[in-house]
Order: C-alpha cells, then sequence, then structure tokens
C-alpha cells in the first residue's frame, strides 16, 4: 500500500489550512506529522481519509487516484485525539461495528474482537459501556475498533495526546507492534518530537499548512534542510541567532567568537543564522573546543535525570539542557558552553549551508 | 422532625393543593361541591368517572386529544431532527438568522393563528380532522424542538460523525444507528415539550374541530355550559387529563434534569 499526494492544497474561504504538498507514504513503518497545533496535521489527515475534499490537487492509493472516493470506500481506520466511542454500544460492539458494516460472519466477528482485545488487553471490559472506562481504556477501545478493521491505511491523530504520561508511554511503546505485519500505511500525527523519535519510521515535519522536511526520522533529525525543520523537531526549542562570518572566525555579537571547521568555513563571507539545539548548550565545559557565553539565568527546571535553564544573553533567550543535576541561580550570571561542532548554519533564505 | 425539613414540606403541601382539590371534588357530587366548604368527599361517589368512561362524548374527547397530540409529536420530531442536525453540522449563509427566525415563531400567541388555520383547513377540507390540529400544533413545536435537539446535538463532537464514517457506515445509517442513541436523552425531552404543549393548547384544538375531533378541553367547556354546572363531572374529567402528563414526565424526568444541565431546555 503506498498513499502518494500529489499537489494537494486545502483552503476555506481565504484560509489556506494545506499549502501546496506533496508526499509519498509507504507501509512497513510508523509515517509520523510532526508539527506544531495549528500546523496542518489533522487538516492533511482528514484529506487523505476523504473526511474533507481537497481544493486541488490528486490522491492516490496504490496508485489509483481516490481523491473523489468518499470516506466510506476507502478502507481506512482512524483514531481521534479525543476518546470517540458509540456510547450506546458495549466494548464488544464497538469493536465489531467496522466488522458488522461490511457484513462480516458473526463467528468471524467474534473470534477477531477477541483477538484485538487480547492485543490490547480489553477482554475483561467487552460487555461494559465505554463511559464506564478510564480515559487510557477509552483510546484502547478506539484503537482496537482500528485495529479489528482490515483497512489499508491507519490514520492516529495525536492518539496519546489526551492520556496521562505513563498510559502514553506504555502505549507508545507498544503501538508499532499492533500495527506491525498489517500491510497498512500507518499515519501517526504528533506535536512531540520526542514522539516521533521514539517511534522511528519516516516523519514529515509540518508547518504552517506545509511539509517543510520528509525523510527518515532520524536522518531529518541530524540534518534539518531549512531553519523551519529545525526549529519543528526540537523540544525544548531550538536556539536560533546570527553570526558573522569573517574567514574562519564567527562571531556571534560581542558575545562570542569561534573558529569554524569543515562546510561551515568554506561558507562565503557574511551573515548567517544558526541553530543550536539546547543539549548542545550545556552549562559546564565538557571538551576543549566549547564556547563560552554568559546570560542571566531566568528559568530553571529539573526533571528527573535533565536540568535545562533559560537564560537571557544578548537579546537572545537560550536555552540550555544537559543530563545530570545543575543548579544555577536565577537572576545571576552564569557561564555556559556552545558545541559549534553541533551548529546548523542558514543562509538568509532559512537554506542550510553548513 | 427536623426544623429544616419544614419548609420544603410546606411548599409541597402548596404546590399539591390544587391537585388535592381537584381529585377530592371528583369524587363528590356536584350538590356536596355547592353546599360548601368540606376537606373529604362526605359521601364517596365514582358516579362522575362512570360517566366519563360510559359517555361516548366524554371518553371520545381522551382518545380525540391522545391521536392528535401523538400525531403532533411524531412530526415535530422527525421534521427537527434534520433541521438541527443541518444546524448543528453545517454552516450556511444566514444559518444563524434562521435559527433565530425560527424562534419568532413561537413569539406570537397562538390566537393570531387560529383564524388563519380555520381559513386555510376549511378551504382545503381539512377541519375537524385530527391531523388539522397536530399540524397547527407543529408550527409552534417544530422551532422548539429544533432549538432543543441542536443544543444536544452540538453536544456531540464532529468527530464520532467522522469515526462512522471511517468504520464504513453510511449517512442514514449512522444517523440511525449511532447518532439517534446518541442524542436518545435529546430525543425524549423533545418530544416530551412537544407532547405536553399540545396537550395543554386548547385555542387552536377548538377552533379547528367540531364533532369528530373533538378535544377533551372542549368538551369539558361545552358541557360546563349545556347541562347547568356538572362540577363533580369536570373535576373528575379535570383529574383524568393530568395522567396522560403525569405518565411522560416520569418516563422522561431523567432526560429532562440533563437537558436543563446541557443549557437549552
Amino acid at each position: 500500500m503506498i498513499i502518494e499526494l500529489r499537489n494537494i492544497t486545502k483552503s476555506v474561504g481565504a484560509n489556506i489550512h494545506i499549502k501546496e504538498t506533496n508526499l509519498v507514504l509507504k507501509t512497513g513503518h510508523f509515517n509520523v506529522l510532526l508539527g506544531a497545533t495549528g500546523a496542518g496535521k489533522t487538516s492533511l489527515i482528514k484529506l487523505m481519509a476523504g473526511l474533507d475534499k481537497s481544493t486541488s490537487g490528486q490522491i492516490l492509493m496504490d496508485g489509483k487516484d481516490v481523491t473523489k472516493l468518499s470516506t466510506q470506500k476507502r478502507n481506512i481506520s482512524l483514531v481521534h485525539q479525543f476518546f470517540v466511542n458509540y456510547s450506546h454500544m458495549s466494548v464488544f460492539e464497538n469493536i465489531a461495528s467496522p466488522l458488522k458494516v461490511v457484513g462480516m460472519a458473526k463467528s468471524e466477528i467474534e473470534d477477531r474482537v477477541e483477538e484485538v482485545a487480547k492485543i490490547l488487553q480489553l477482554q475483561d471490559m467487552l460487555k461494559r459501556r465505554p463511559n464506564e472506562l478510564s480515559g487510557g481504556q477509552q483510546q484502547r477501545v478506539a484503537l482496537a475498533r482500528a485495529l479489528a478493521k482490515e483497512s489499508k491505511a491507519v490514520f492516529l491523530d495525536e492518539p496519546l495526546a489526551n492520556l496521562d504520561y505513563k498510559l502514553r508511554e506504555e502505549l507508545r511503546d507498544r503501538l508499532p507492534e499492533f500495527f506491525a505485519d498489517r500491510g497498512a500505511v500507518v499515519v501517526y500525527a504528533t506535536s512531540e518530537p520526542e514522539e516521533a523519535l521514539l517511534l522511528g519510521g519516516y516523519t514529515a515535519l509540518m508547518d504552517d499548512g506545509r511539509i517543510t522536511q520528509f525523510g527518515a526520522t532520524s536522518d531529518i533529525y541530524h540534518n534539518p534542510s531549512n531553519l523551519m525543520s529545525a526549529r519543528v523537531f526540537s523540544n525544548p526549542p531550538i536556539n536560533v541567532t546570527h553570526i558573522t562570518k569573517r574567514g574562519n572566525q564567527a562571531q556571534m555579537g560581542d558575545q562570542a567568537q569561534w573558529k569554524l571547521e569543515g562546510d561551515a568555513a568554506k561558507l562565503q563571507d557574511g551573515n548567517y543564522t544558526i541553530a543550536i539545539r539546547p543539549n548542545h548548550i550545556s552549562p559546564v565545559k565538557t571538551l576543549d573546543n566549547f564556547v563560552a557565553i554568559t546570560g542571566k539565568v531566568q528559568i530553571t527546571e529539573l526533571s528527573g535525570s535533565e536540568s535545562s535553564a533559560h537564560f537571557l544573553a544578548g537579546s537572545n533567550n537560550w536555552v540550555s539542557l544537559a543530563s545530570g543535576v545543575h543548579s544555577c541561580e536565577i537572576g545571576q550570571n552564569h557561564q555556559f558552553y556552545i558545541d559549534p561542532s553541533h551548529c546548523f548554519y542558514f543562509d538568509s533564505n532559512g537554506k542550510i549551508v553548513a | 422532625m427536623k426544623k429544616r425539613s419544614l419548609i420544603p414540606i410546606i411548599y409541597i403541601l402548596f404546590l399539591m393543593l390544587p391537585i388535592y382539590w381537584l381529585i377530592a371534588m371528583s369524587f363528590k357530587t356536584t350538590g356536596e361541591i355547592l353546599s360548601g366548604f368540606s376537606l373529604f368527599p362526605q359521601n364517596w361517589t365514582f358516579e362522575n368517572y362512570k360517566v366519563i368512561f360510559t359517555d361516548p362524548t366524554w371518553y371520545r374527547g381522551y382518545i380525540n386529544s391522545i391521536i392528535y397530540v401523538t400525531l403532533n409529536t411524531i412530526i415535530t420530531v422527525t421534521v427537527a431532527l434534520p433541521a438541527a442536525y443541518a444546524f448543528s453540522r453545517y454552516r450556511f449563509l444566514g444559518d444563524k438568522q434562521l435559527f433565530f427566525w425560527l424562534l419568532t415563531n413561537r413569539m406570537a400567541p397562538t390566537a393570531i393563528f387560529a383564524l388563519p388555520f380555520f381559513q386555510l383547513y376549511s378551504a382545503v377540507g381539512l377541519f375537524d380532522t385530527h391531523i388539522a390540529v397536530a399540524l397547527a400544533h407543529t408550527l409552534f413545536n417544530v422551532p422548539l424542538a429544533v432549538w432543543i435537539l441542536e443544543g444536544f446535538m452540538s453536544g456531540v463532537p464532529k468527530e464520532l460523525d467522522e469515526t462512522a464514517y471511517v468504520d464504513g457506515y453510511s449517512f442514514p445509517k449512522f444517523f440511525g444507528k449511532i447518532f439517534l442513541p446518541t442524542i436518545a436523552s435529546g430525543v425524549g425531552v423533545t418530544a416530551f415539550f412537544a407532547f405536553m404543549f399540545s396537550w395543554v393548547e386548547l385555542l387552536l384544538a377548538k377552533t379547528l374541530t367540531a364533532v369528530a375531533a373533538k378535544p377533551i378541553a372542549a368538551t369539558m367547556t361545552k358541557t360546563a355550559s349545556s347541562a347547568g354546572y356538572e362540577l363533580g363531572l369536570l373535576a373528575a374529567a379535570g383529574a383524568l387529563t393530568i395522567i396522560p402528563g403525569a405518565i411522560v414526565i416520569y418516563f422522561v424526568r431523567n432526560y429532562i434534569a440533563r437537558g436543563f444541565a446541557l443549557g437549552r431546555v
């Protein structure tokens, strides 16, 4: 199964929800749509699911044009962010409903529901009503319904966003296993970069109704093709600032300067935008080539094994994220260290150059 | 008895007093009613009820009322469901204005429409039929029904519709098998309000009927004027008119509470 989007656009009135998009999604791995709220992930899923009509362009499934095909005929599954179940039906009937619609035999339905319920650990709840279950259980019912159907494409629209974090981790770890060997294209929308990294596969980065980059997840994490992609694929937000290159020296305002190496050294002299992930700004100097920068600490956060600090240097807000516990006093100036070997350099159009 | 339960008890006594009085009267003879004050019937009589259940001019009144009220309720809910769905799910030119305009239909007193309805129904041969009254009442009931149902439907996320389409339900199947059961309480509340309005409405029902479809309320007024004041009989008839409403309220009492919670009733 392959889903192909060709020059797809979607606008409602004067609002453009999806700008011209081309995308080829394949089976065998997760296809993650990563973008902030309002980036167009749900809009894109609705187009692929046939719940919305595209303004222009074509959608192909296995080479067949399905642009005008109704949702019912596309043979897909969809799980929403909010737990959507049929409240007047039991859990069993909920899971069985897509099978009943296509007229599957009763015994076959029972086997299939049994099998899916086992995977999602819902065996004990089959007779209960969805609203008697907890949020996590309700979402498992919704997932079970998607799983029970032998669909060619599965769309998961932030399915874990409304679950508490423990359940989220547990379900996220098992999601790929649920949908493995199905031969279906699995599309997973999320606003959390970590989820994309954990789920692996391929990721499409979305911003403002556009796909900024698409590729193997770890590949595009390490090699953003443009500034927007680097921004989308970073949590906490990536640090962006400007430098002036002269010779093999990079000058960042009057706060820091360092020697450029590799591709960056070969760039023409001039102004560049750089982006550094928070985990490459450290409160301690661990390597000799680290560049010191002084900033006034504004917020510090400790999250288990990591500590992050937000600080103000020059006119920029910076975020540093380091493993281990580092204490910085709020309101005090503190030295932070940039790892220049992990800087991304962008030209004035936001295209990566080094 | 605790002190603070005194006030609710007094309150309920006051509420029940008129109903008690009506029921007590229905077991008295007209003579006793007219003779003076008595808290309980001195001579219990079932004569009043016997007359109502044996005399066709009386019990036909109940049957007529029930027929057109049921018809009205069915028509109202059937018509209001698609309208409310459209208002809750689609945006179209003038939708909000139209929604408000629907409600303005209820702002006019029923009396205003008595004459046009009478003339129209006489002209098309619908006068003195059950459907005539049922249709006339929909003018007032449909807007309210759309209003109430829209509230319930808007409480159901659009994702439910989408999930059903994804599962393979066609629109009619989705509407009948998924959507209607989901808003069953809303349908119950709507049916209740349609029923109640139609059941207590007198003017249109009286104007649009003569003999064949004469409602019980009209029967009561006519009896009162012809053979003097049959107060006991009237009280019995009145007590009986409370029963259908009480039954309906009993069935939808939980739904109504939910309807109030949703803020549309």
